[in-house]
């Protein structure tokens, strides 16, 4: 505390003198260089409340940043309504919270969260341009729905709108993302699929399912309405109610007419029923294909011509945070961005939001597999051994350019959405 | 003197109910009349705030979907209470009247109840491989020639929701039958066996009557327990078919609690009305 005014001085004096500039800069960076040493001793007691959707609440995150930063961090893992209605109602039971981006659209107009000082972010230039731009190369377009880019970033600190272009303030550090589409069962099919409109064709009566989580469900639906040619949407992430009205009637005589063998609403059922062979076509989880694949069954997650649905999650900080956990807050996203837990991620089949430095922590077997959709030069494992591939395996949809490049659309919130909601309801009961 | 008695006997009287009516005040009058409360609530996408709206309500009424979901409700009720109480009475009427020895009697009621030893949804979701596609069940038919094809109706149907409906609850029925069955008391029957009753008339005149409260227990639980239900239905129809418990778990996941409200407030009162009508058959009270 005491040298904080002496810099000041120092370095005023040393504007008016016009000369000493540079001496000032050294003193003050004297000053900076020192203060974390203060706050070191201090930064072992702090706790860090995170909280979010089991996909990237990992244990071994925790015990990571325990290691190398010397902080806590608590996790809790709940359901993606639940993180809702914990980061809109109830800001002051966490410090961080790792939510996705159409989450982010609805809980951000509460205030809970603060935006975060980019300048701050040491690997915020290497950040996949998808969240920045928005543009994976400097010819694509932004997709459909809850594209992050259009929810990343705000005027200011305290900035309740969304900016449209980079600023200096982000909402959320991406922190993990893939591209969705649907699983099949090759053996049980025997022929190859390449369209969305497949999940309704009547030769996979009683053996298609979809999941019965109706945000996600309706996008799905749609990217088969759209791929049979039936209804064209203007905003796939957005519909208007007529558009809602007639992607249920499609479904619901698809439902009466035996169409699917069950709905799924977690990860375990989807699962089930593709390796009970219940099921060979549905909407379907990256991890889960590799979980059926883990049983010895054959399992793909199918590259379709219309294109990927695609996700992505962040992490944000509460309102609440100041002083020393928010530095340690600083210091945890700048570690998250360094590598580590993205070479973990992208070893489980999704991407990092800085691939860059995910690079260094994986073999070149390993990012050559999972990020160029190159042929595995050996075997591909899990990070917890389970052994994914062998040699001579392509990733399906191949690389990350490939995958994310075509994304048609984002998983969002509609304006609708109640209304949507409503209609839902109907599909499951009809 | 008079007087002053009766004044402290009143008082005993009103302390010695009052722990239960506390207990019950605290417990169940006051959570219910919350529920009533917040179904007059409005509610915006992530918050709920006090209000008195009839839009709740309006809603419900208005959908179709209340009316088929209520439908398909009472119709795993009415299925699922009728195949507990067949099942029910009879191994009831076995225990009681079949097996001579009490020992054997308490053997055999126990083994009843050991499937009760493991978790509800275990039990319902040791089915699914049982019932699949590529099932036991499928396997055993097609080897034995009964069938070609696999029988896709077994699991995720309204047929699997019944069945575990049946398997989870019969044991519900078993034990007050059983129980007031105990209670006959055998020169009954005798006296009617003397008096050139058959077998059938013994059951259908004497039995039958007599064991009225028990039955009405166990379709009080059966009944409850059913239009209560969500997960057996979410589980066994594969979520491809809906009841008032999953119209109000999809609305608490929504966060649209004053919507979830009002649906309970309807079930609640259309179990009630269902049990008052049941209470008409038989006075249970006077009976116990």
């Amino acid at each position: 505390m005491n040298e904080t005014p002496k810099s000041n001085f120092v370095s005023r004096r040393s504007l008016l003198k016009g000369t000493a500039a540079v001496a000032g800069a050294a003193i003050g960076s004297g000053v900076v260089t020192g203060f974390p040493t203060i706050w070191a001793q201090n930064i072992k007691d702090v706790t860090l409340r995170q909280f979010g959707t089991g996909v990237s609440n990992l244990n071994d995150v925790a015990v990571k940043v325990k290691e190398d930063l010397g902080f806590t961090l608590e996790m809790t893992a709940l359901d993606s309504d639940s993180v809702t209605q914990r980061a809109a109602t109830q800001p002051k039971s966490f410090d961080i919270a790792d939510i996705e981006y159409w989450i982010c659209k609805k809980v951000w107009p509460t205030g809970n969260l603060q935006a975060m000082d980019t300048s701050k972010i040491k690997n915020f230039d290497k950040i996949a341009p998808i969240f920045t731009t928005g543009k994976l190369t400097p010819e694509s377009t932004v997709a459909q729905g809850t594209a992050p880019s259009t929810v990343g970033f705000v005027d200011g600190k305290g900035g309740t709108a969304f900016a449209k272009e980079v600023t200096g303030w982000m909402t959320l550090i991406p922190t993990i993302y893939n591209a969705d589409t649907l699983g099949i069962r090759p053996d049980l099919i025997g022929r190859p699929i390449d369209t969305w409109a497949e999940l309704l064709n009547p030769e996979f009566k009683g053996k298609a399912s979809i999941l019965d989580i109706s945000s996600i469900g309706i996008m799905d639906m749609a990217m088969v309405c759209e791929a049979m040619g039936e209804i064209k949407y203007a905003d796939k992430g957005n519909m208007t109610r007529e558009e809602i009205d007639k992607t249920i009637a499609i479904f619901t005589e698809a439902k009466k007419n035996g169409q699917f063998r069950a709905f799924w609403k977690s990860f375990d059922e989807s699962v089930n029923l593709m390796a009970s062979g219940e099921v060979v076509i549905q909407s379907m989880w990256s991890p889960a294909i590799t979980a059926v694949k883990a049983k010895g069954i054959e399992c793909v997650y199918q590259p379709l011509k219309e294109g990927y649905r695609s996700w992505g999650g962040g992490i944000g900080l509460s309102a609440n945070l100041s002083g020393l956990e928010l530095e340690a807050a600083y210091e945890y996203i700048n570690w998250y961005l360094s590598g580590w837990v993205g070479g973990y991620l992208m070893r489980q089949g999704y991407y990092s939001a800085v691939p860059e430095t995910s690079k260094e922590f994986m073999s070149e077997n390993e990012w050559g597999y999972w990020y160029e959709g190159k042929p595995a030069t050996g075997d591909i494992t899990s990070p917890t051994g389970d052994k994914l591939a062998a040699a001579g395996d392509v990733r399906d949809g191949g690389s990350y350019e490939a995958r994310m490049g075509a994304v048609a659309c984002w998983n969002a919130v509609m304006d609708e959405n109640q209304y949507m909601v409503g209609k839902w309801n109907e599909f499951i009961a009809a | 003197m008079p007087l002053k008695r009766s004044f402290s006997n009143a008082l005993a009287a009103w302390l010695m109910a009052s722990p239960l009516a506390i207990v019950l005040a605290l417990f169940l009058v006051l959570p219910i009349a919350m529920i009533v409360v917040v179904s007059f609530w409005g509610a915006t996408e992530f918050s709920i705030y006090p209000a008195f709206k009839l839009d709740n309500y309006e809603f419900l009424l208005r959908s179709s979907v209340t009316y088929s979901v209520f439908l398909k409700t009472f119709m795993f009720t009415v299925i699922s209470w009728a195949l507990c109480l067949a099942i029910g009475f009879t191994v009831a009427y076995f225990l009681a009247f079949h097996i001579r020895t009490q020992t054997w009697q308490i053997v055999l009621f126990l083994v009843c109840t050991v499937p009760f030893l493991t978790s509800n949804i275990i039990r319902m979701i040791s089915w699914v491989p049982f019932l699949g596609r590529n099932g036991i069940a499928n396997q055993t038919l097609m080897s034995m020639g009964i069938i070609d094809e696999p029988l896709e109706w077994l699991l995720f149907s309204d047929f699997a929701v019944v069945l575990a409906f049946v398997h989870l609850y019969t044991l519900f029925m078993v034990v007050p039958i059983f129980n007031t069955m105990m209670r006959i008391d055998k020169s009954l029957l005798e006296a009617a066996r003397d008096a050139g009753a058959t077998g059938y008339q013994t059951l259908t005149n004497v039995i039958l009557p007599l064991t009225k409260p028990g039955i009405m227990i166990g379709s009080i639980f059966v009944v409850t327990l059913v239009m209560g239900d969500f997960i057996t239905v979410r589980f066994m129809s594969g979520s491809q078919s809906a009841n008032v418990g999953r119209l109000i778990s999809n609305d608490v996941a929504l966060l649209r609690y004053p919507s979830a409200a009002a649906t309970s407030v309807v079930l609640l009162i259309t179990v009630l009305i269902v049990i008052g009508i049941m209470l008409r058959f038989v006075n249970i009270r006077k009976e116990l």
